[in-house]
């Protein structure tokens, strides 16, 4: 019996190292080569289409949408259609992989497009070209002019299946449109989705605005601005329209921002010369002193969970970036590294702040982990600050301005978008100047 | 009295003693130290995060161990071979010598290839009847050459076909061109467990005949979605690797291969 345990005991695990083991520790990041075939539209559909939304083929249409959303996110490398075999028709019913194959796509999108009741039906489908099996297959129903949303939906869907993490693409992005010359600028509030499509702007111009910021949970946003030189914090609702101001903050305020489930919004202000952090309930507009130090305290962020806040102070003699509990206790400074750090954004994921740095002239903008560590430049420029995250937290949006001249010409804001990579670096094509961004929840939650 | 003026003037003298010794022009110089510069040691393993090494380390032993056996092992086969030619001795020598093998090693089938090889090679060097005679002609020192011959070019074919796991650089060539084929996915949490063990079965030109994924069951719980994600992409990997750089010779040792997708290295960085 010994002998038989013996045995057992060491020829088995033997026979199972036997199998040879290779550790593969290493990929490439590159984009995924993916073909976005064009959704088939009947003959029928595609005429109805065209007298409503005076579009030759929507489903050439929708599925540029796709693949300019695939491209700019830059994981993905859509593959020029005009190698494309296979009719998008047969195509979607049932692929031919090896034709697929020759052309590298590793994944394939297929769909079809009709309409149903005056209504707009999509249906897609997700395809392993190596595997040669479907991976998703879904459904829409809209009205017809919602065809672009129906295009960042089924990125949305696709960019999650192949990538593990929720994405991005059905957004909106709410900045202040600046027009005029430097000295008289005008700023109005604009939104667009988070491809540049749709711009609409929110506000004439006759006032100053600053700092607008989306709810986290809704369709809500809060923003600043002067009315009779005064600073008046505001709440607009973008898919009502309606307005409300919240309040009038004496001196400086700054950077008003929503908690994680949009109940209170915190910001800073200057009272009796001093400026610290503030929380508002929403419901009984009760204000509550989140800090209370001699030094100047901006910029607060809260983290996804509403137990911390981010913040910068100048309370170690620069500014730098300091955490504390939603209480206002346990303050702990973060950030230790050369140069002056600001604008400090909680990352919706949790793991990183964002922030903008000055050293040496130059503006950068950078992540670090919640402790302080880590610290990762992804972006050197002249002027750029104000980062926004994406709703999964991969890709951060802020504005660049660039030098005047001798003459005071040159100057301009643009948007730009940087991926946690920071090689991915992106405009976002805006018709004015454009400064001030803040990237909105998921609209299909 | 005198006692005590003895005692008084011994102590005396041991202070006096003491002071001198301890007085500063007395004293010796001091060694020339250099400053002690302090060294913090750093676990590079850690650092370096080499996965292969420990198990380069026990290849390479292992590939020690065999030539070390090889070289006692070989010895024999050469003395039947000049033996042969007389026929007496020859039948009994080459049973011990199988005998002595199969003791030794834990693969009866590797050690009859290993015999085959040496003694095919030996044919075909030794055996030829048209060089018998030249052969039983020849020097000592050509004899010696001949073994020296035999012995490298045996433990060459041992090194590769004969170890149970791939050596270095078939692993290397693998690994390479697994590298270059796997697309890892972006978006997967970085301080979750990211590591897929795949099984392969191969045919002998490197093509997948079957292919399965280790922890299948992971895939389904909870809060694990992103592990069918992972998975995927490796089975994608493979299938572009296609037919995969496996050694040309001994199918029999990597006909079974399981890969180690594990992308958290890539992802934390």
């Amino acid at each position: 019996m010994f002998k038989i345990l013996l045995i057992i005991f060491f020829i088995i695990p033997f026979k199972a190292f036997a199998l040879i083991e290779v550790d593969i520790t290493r990929g490439n990041l590159n984009p995924l080569p993916i073909a976005v075939s064009p959704l088939s539209i009947d003959e029928n559909s595609r005429q109805n289409f065209k007298k409503i939304l005076k579009k030759k083929n929507i489903g050439s249409e929708i599925s540029k949408v796709v693949e300019n959303n695939l491209k700019t996110s830059g994981l993905f490398n859509p593959l020029n259609k005009d190698a494309f075999l296979q009719a998008p028709d047969i195509a979607n019913l049932k692929p031919r992989f090896e034709d697929w194959n020759l052309i590298k796509a590793q994944a394939l999108i297929t769909g079809k497009v009709s309409f149903v009741e005056e209504k707009l039906r999509v249906e897609f489908r997700l395809w392993d070209v190596l595997a040669g099996k479907e991976m998703m297959a879904l459904a829409f129903t809209t009205v017809p002019n919602n065809w672009r949303r129906v295009g960042h939906i089924i990125t949305d869907k696709v960019y999650e299946r192949l990538t593990g993490e929720k994405g991005y693409f059905d957004t909106r992005i709410i900045y202040v449109a600046e027009e005029g010359p430097k000295t008289r600028r005008i700023k109005k509030l604009a939104i667009m989705d988070q491809d540049g499509a749709n711009n609409k702007f929110l506000t004439l111009g006759n006032e100053l605005v600053l700092t607008p910021r989306f709810n986290p949970t809704s369709q809500m946003v809060t923003y600043l601005s002067y009315f009779r030189n005064l600073p008046r914090v505001y709440l607009l609702d973008i898919e009502t329209g309606m307005q409300e101001v919240v309040g009038d903050f004496p001196g400086m305020t700054f950077a008003p921002r929503f908690s994680p489930d949009g109940k209170k919004i915190i910001m800073s202000f200057a009272k009796d010369g001093n400026s610290d952090i503030y929380t508002m309930d929403l419901e009984n507009r009760i204000v509550e002193k989140i800090t209370n130090h001699p030094s100047i305290d901006t910029s607060p962020s809260y983290s996804p969970n509403g137990k911390y806040i981010c913040f910068n102070s100048d309370r170690s003699g620069y500014q730098q970036i300091y955490i504390m509990k939603s209480d206002g206790s346990n303050v702990k400074r973060i950030s230790f590294g050369r140069g002056l750090y600001g604008t400090p954004v909680w990352s919706p994921r949790g793991d990183l702040i964002a922030f903008t740095k000055l050293h040496k002239g130059k503006f950068y903008i950078g992540v670090m982990r919640t402790d302080g560590s880590g610290e990762r430049l992804l972006t050197e420029n002249f002027y750029q600050e104000a980062p926004s995250w994406s709703p999964n937290g991969r890709v951060l949006i802020f504005y660049r301005e660039t030098e005047t001249d001798s003459k005071g010409e040159g100057f301009s804001a643009k948007l730009w978008s940087i991926d946690l990579t920071g090689y991915n670096e992106r405009l976002v094509s805006t018709p004015t100047d454009a400064s001030d961004p803040s990237w909105s929840s998921l609209l299909s939650n | 009295m005198s006692r005590s003026i003895l005692v008084s003037s011994v102590l005396h003298l041991v202070l006096i003693m003491i002071t001198a010794m301890s007085l500063p022009f007395l004293a010796k110089k001091p060694i020339d130290l250099p400053p002690i510069v302090s060294i913090e040691l750093i676990q590079i393993t850690d650092k370096t995060n080499i996965p292969f090494a420990p198990k380069a380390k026990k290849t390479i032993e292992k590939i020690k161990e065999k030539e070390k056996k090889l070289v006692s092992e070989q010895a024999p086969p050469k003395k039947v071979k000049k033996i042969k030619p007389d026929s007496v001795p020859m039948p009994d020598d080459k049973s011990k010598k199988i005998e002595k093998v199969k003791e030794d090693k834990q693969n009866p089938e590797k050690i009859d290839n290993e015999v085959k090889q040496v003694s095919e090679f030996e044919k075909d060097e030794l055996f030829d009847p048209n060089n018998i005679a030249a052969l039983i002609d020849k020097s000592k020192i050509e004899n010696a050459e001949t073994v020296n011959k035999t012995d490298k070019i045996t433990q060459d074919q041992q090194k590769s076909v004969d170890i149970s796991g791939l050596s270095l650089s078939e692993e290397d060539a693998l690994k390479a061109q697994i590298f270059g084929c796997w697309s890892i996915p972006l978006g997967l949490p970085y301080n979750e467990n990211l590591l897929v063990r795949i099984k392969l079965q191969l045919n002998p030109d490197g093509t997948v005949s079957q292919s399965e994924i280790l922890d299948h069951a992971r895939m389904n719980k909870p809060g694990q979605g992103f592990y069918k994600v992972l998975a995927e992409s490796a089975l994608r990997a493979i299938k572009l690797c296609q037919p995969l750089r496996v050694p040309s010779t001994g199918y029999e040792r990597w006909k079974e291969l399981q890969l180690n997708f594990d992308a958290r290295e890539m992802l934390e960085g």
